[in-house]
């Protein structure tokens, strides 16, 4: 459950190589992964979990910061606790699923109109 | 009238249009010079008008100078500088000099006294920036830039009507503030919305824009809706339409930028989105709010060409613009990454960056008028900006899954130009001063109070989780999100085929017929009164006597035979 809500890197998943069809406006090819390559510690699975903790703590200490400031909210719903917080989270929450509701009418292919993206 | 001023406009297009004269070296040359002169004209034009031509019967006042010309003609100048620095290795002639006209008619329109040099300046802006756009070649360039074209030319056509209402209508060209309330003057606001990306017809900004190439997006970007903001800013302030308008354009951006795979699309839609804060913000109308939309517009301009120049790089070295194809960048473009998130975090107004001093001042606006709901959607929006913008871009550009490509950063001219609007991103934010005293109206605005950089921190890292939380459901796929467009690039022409197909050969029949007629009458006609027709030809004069007596007689006939 963590796992699913918290997302980590798999390792099983085997690299990927993006092939480049067209040369680039800089006239030369972009250079592919060399081999024996040391993965970045930011993309390892040890280093996102390290980054998910840091995270979880600036967050909570940006919702106990409100107790160090003074507010002044303009409107009443302001002033309830974290606000801000629980209020930007839901806010895209919804924002995500109106696009995803919207996209089942509305997405199509990216060769829909017949052009090259 | 002494060299100062000369229209700083006027510097920008003979620049541009001396360009594909010159050989590189001087071309180069030039494009940096002359936005510099530009800027230093901007800076010199005394204020009220110091230029004015006669022109069909009117005064034109081509310019004329106050705090807001001077704060637009500002950036203008400074991202066409910019700009061009980060274009150095651009080799399409037509493009640069194309910008650098389309630049000149953004100062232009910033400087002109009257609407008649607003449409003026409007129009070389829309002919200029179609340049721009076709410039890459590309079948899918000229295509949309057809259709970037007409889009324009539908709104100068519109602005140019209303405008003309409004001069017969006052007799009077100046260009004041305006109140929506006669046919003439919501033609001109609705030529002035068209141009700003405003609902239905949006969708010619994420059409065209992405067209362009690694360069041209970058000034694309910051002078046609910008120029309508200036012109909102100053046409109708505190029109309270906009503020819905606005609301709309703004999770009209967000929606589909996160749909969205195209890397340049999705800065693209996240214009609109930005835009419409400031369309909010003139809505709104309030000295606060007004300052806000166009200190936002400033900072907007120098973040979003920075977010469009990391894109630009990535095009430029990969040739990729799908983030489908990309990701993993981080590892051998760092300082395309650095300033990418940058500009990414400036978009979204974290604090001590450029978006923080000044959106907040057009929320500021909104609360202060106690519009509740306003300021609900408003607060929402900016941690869409986030979203949509401020995490989706550089996560699915520079990190997420490895793309297994290891580009370089782009030469040296690209990084510079980055580097610098990054530094501007920053600068503006910690110090913001300097900004806020280039506003129309006295600042008193406190943007680093404690409260307020806790509860956006909240509000930007609380919809960062959101979007890690909902990754899955963010995950690209090779789609695109149909808009109003679809009307007009498939519906119409369906129907218009389907017409054809079925009643295309009735209606040629009919069409024929119908010719057929009227040639017969014509024919008709030409026997009848032509010179030698009965009716045409000379009369001698017994006959005319003998037709005048018979008159006589049938009028007597009927004066005694008609019941009374």
């Amino acid at each position: 459950m963590m796992r699913r809500l918290f997302p980590l890197p798999d390792p099983t998943r085997p690299p990927r190589l993006v092939k480049v069809a067209r040369t680039p406006p800089s006239g030369e090819m972009p250079p592919t992964r060399p081999p024996g390559e040391k993965r970045a510690w930011i993309v390892t699975t040890e280093g996102v979990r390290t980054q998910w903790r840091v995270f979880g703590v600036v967050l909570a200490l940006t919702v106990l910061g409100e107790l160090l400031v003074h507010l002044h909210p303009h409107f009443e719903i302001e002033g309830w606790f974290g606000f801000h917080a629980w209020f930007g989270f839901l806010g895209c929450v919804v924002m995500v699923l109106v696009a995803k509701g919207l996209a089942v009418f509305l997405k199509r292919k990216d060769t829909f109109y017949d052009v090259v993206d | 009238m002494s060299w100062t001023s000369l229209p700083p406009a006027l510097v920008l297009m003979l620049a541009g249009v001396l360009l594909p004269l010159l050989p590189r070296a001087a071309r180069q040359a030039v494009s940096l010079i002359a936005p510099l002169a530009a800027l230093g004209l901007v800076w010199t034009v005394p204020d009220g008008v110091s230029l004015s031509v006669e022109y069909l019967g009117y005064r034109v006042d081509l310019v004329e100078a106050d705090a807001l010309s001077r704060l637009f003609g500002t950036i203008f100048a400074l991202m066409a500088f910019v700009g061009c620095i980060f274009a150095l290795p651009q080799r399409n002639v037509l493009e640069l000099a194309a910008a650098l006209v389309y630049a000149g008619g953004a100062v232009g329109v910033s400087f002109a006294g009257d609407l008649i040099g607003v449409f003026i300046f409007w129009e070389l802006m829309a002919v200029a920036s179609t340049l721009v756009v076709w410039a890459p070649g590309t079948p899918e360039a000229r295509q949309a830039g057809l259709r970037y074209a007409f889009m324009h030319l539908l709104g100068g056509a519109v602005l140019m009507a209303g405008i003309a209402g409004h001069v017969a209508a006052t007799g009077s060209t100046e260009f004041t503030a305006m109140t929506a309330d006669t046919p003439a003057t919501i033609l001109i606001l609705i030529g002035f919305l068209i141009n700003a990306g405003a609902p239905p017809v949006s969708a010619w900004l994420p059409d065209a824009y992405p067209k362009a190439s690694w360069s041209g997006t970058v000034f694309l970007s910051a002078f046609t809706t910008k120029t309508a903001v200036y012109v909102l800013l100053r046409g109708f302030p505190g029109t309270e339409i906009l503020i819905w308008v606005g609301l709309y354009m703004v999770f009209y951006g967000i929606v589909y930028a996160l749909l969205e795979n195209n890397m340049r699309r999705i800065l693209a839609y996240s214009i609109i989105n930005q835009v419409g804060f400031m369309v909010v913000g003139i809505g709104i109308g309030t000295e606060v709010a007004l300052n806000g939309a166009a200190a936002h517009a400033f900072a907007h301009i120098i973040y979003k060409a920075l977010l469009l120049m990391s894109a630009g790089s990535v095009l430029y070295m990969t040739g990729l613009r799908k983030c489908t194809d990309l990701g993993g960048l981080f590892r051998s473009m760092p300082i395309t990454t650095v300033c990418g998130t940058i500009g990414a975090l400036a978009i979204s107004a974290f604090p001590w960056t450029s978006g923080f001093v000044t959106k907040s001042m057009i929320t500021q606006g909104a609360a202060d008028q106690h519009m509740l709901w306003a300021w609900l959607l408003l607060q929402a929006a900016s941690a869409g900006v986030f979203l949509h913008a401020g995490i989706k871009f550089p996560w699915f550009v520079f990190f997420q899954r490895d793309s297994g490509l290891r580009p370089k950063d782009p030469p040296w001219a690209m990084r510079l130009a980055m580097i610098a609007f990054a530094f501007l991103c920053i600068g503006i934010g910690l110090m913001p001063g300097p900004l806020y005293a280039l506003l129309p109206f006295p600042v008193d605005y406190e943007a680093y109070t404690g409260a307020h950089i806790v509860t956006q921190l909240q509000l930007l890292l609380f919809s960062g989780l959101a979007f890690f939380m909902l990754l899955p459901l963010m995950k690209r796929t090779e789609t695109i999100t149909l808009d109003f467009d679809w009307i007009w690039r498939r519906f119409l022409p369906r129907v218009a085929l389907a017409l054809r197909d079925t009643l295309g050969e009735a209606w040629t029949g009919a069409l024929g017929a119908a010719r057929r007629r009227i040639e017969g009458v014509m024919v008709w006609t030409e026997r009848t009164h032509s010179l030698h027709g009965p009716m045409g030809r000379t009369w001698p004069i017994s006959a005319s006597a003998v037709m005048v007596a018979l008159f006589l007689l049938v009028y007597l006939v009927l004066f005694f035979v008609w019941p009374r």
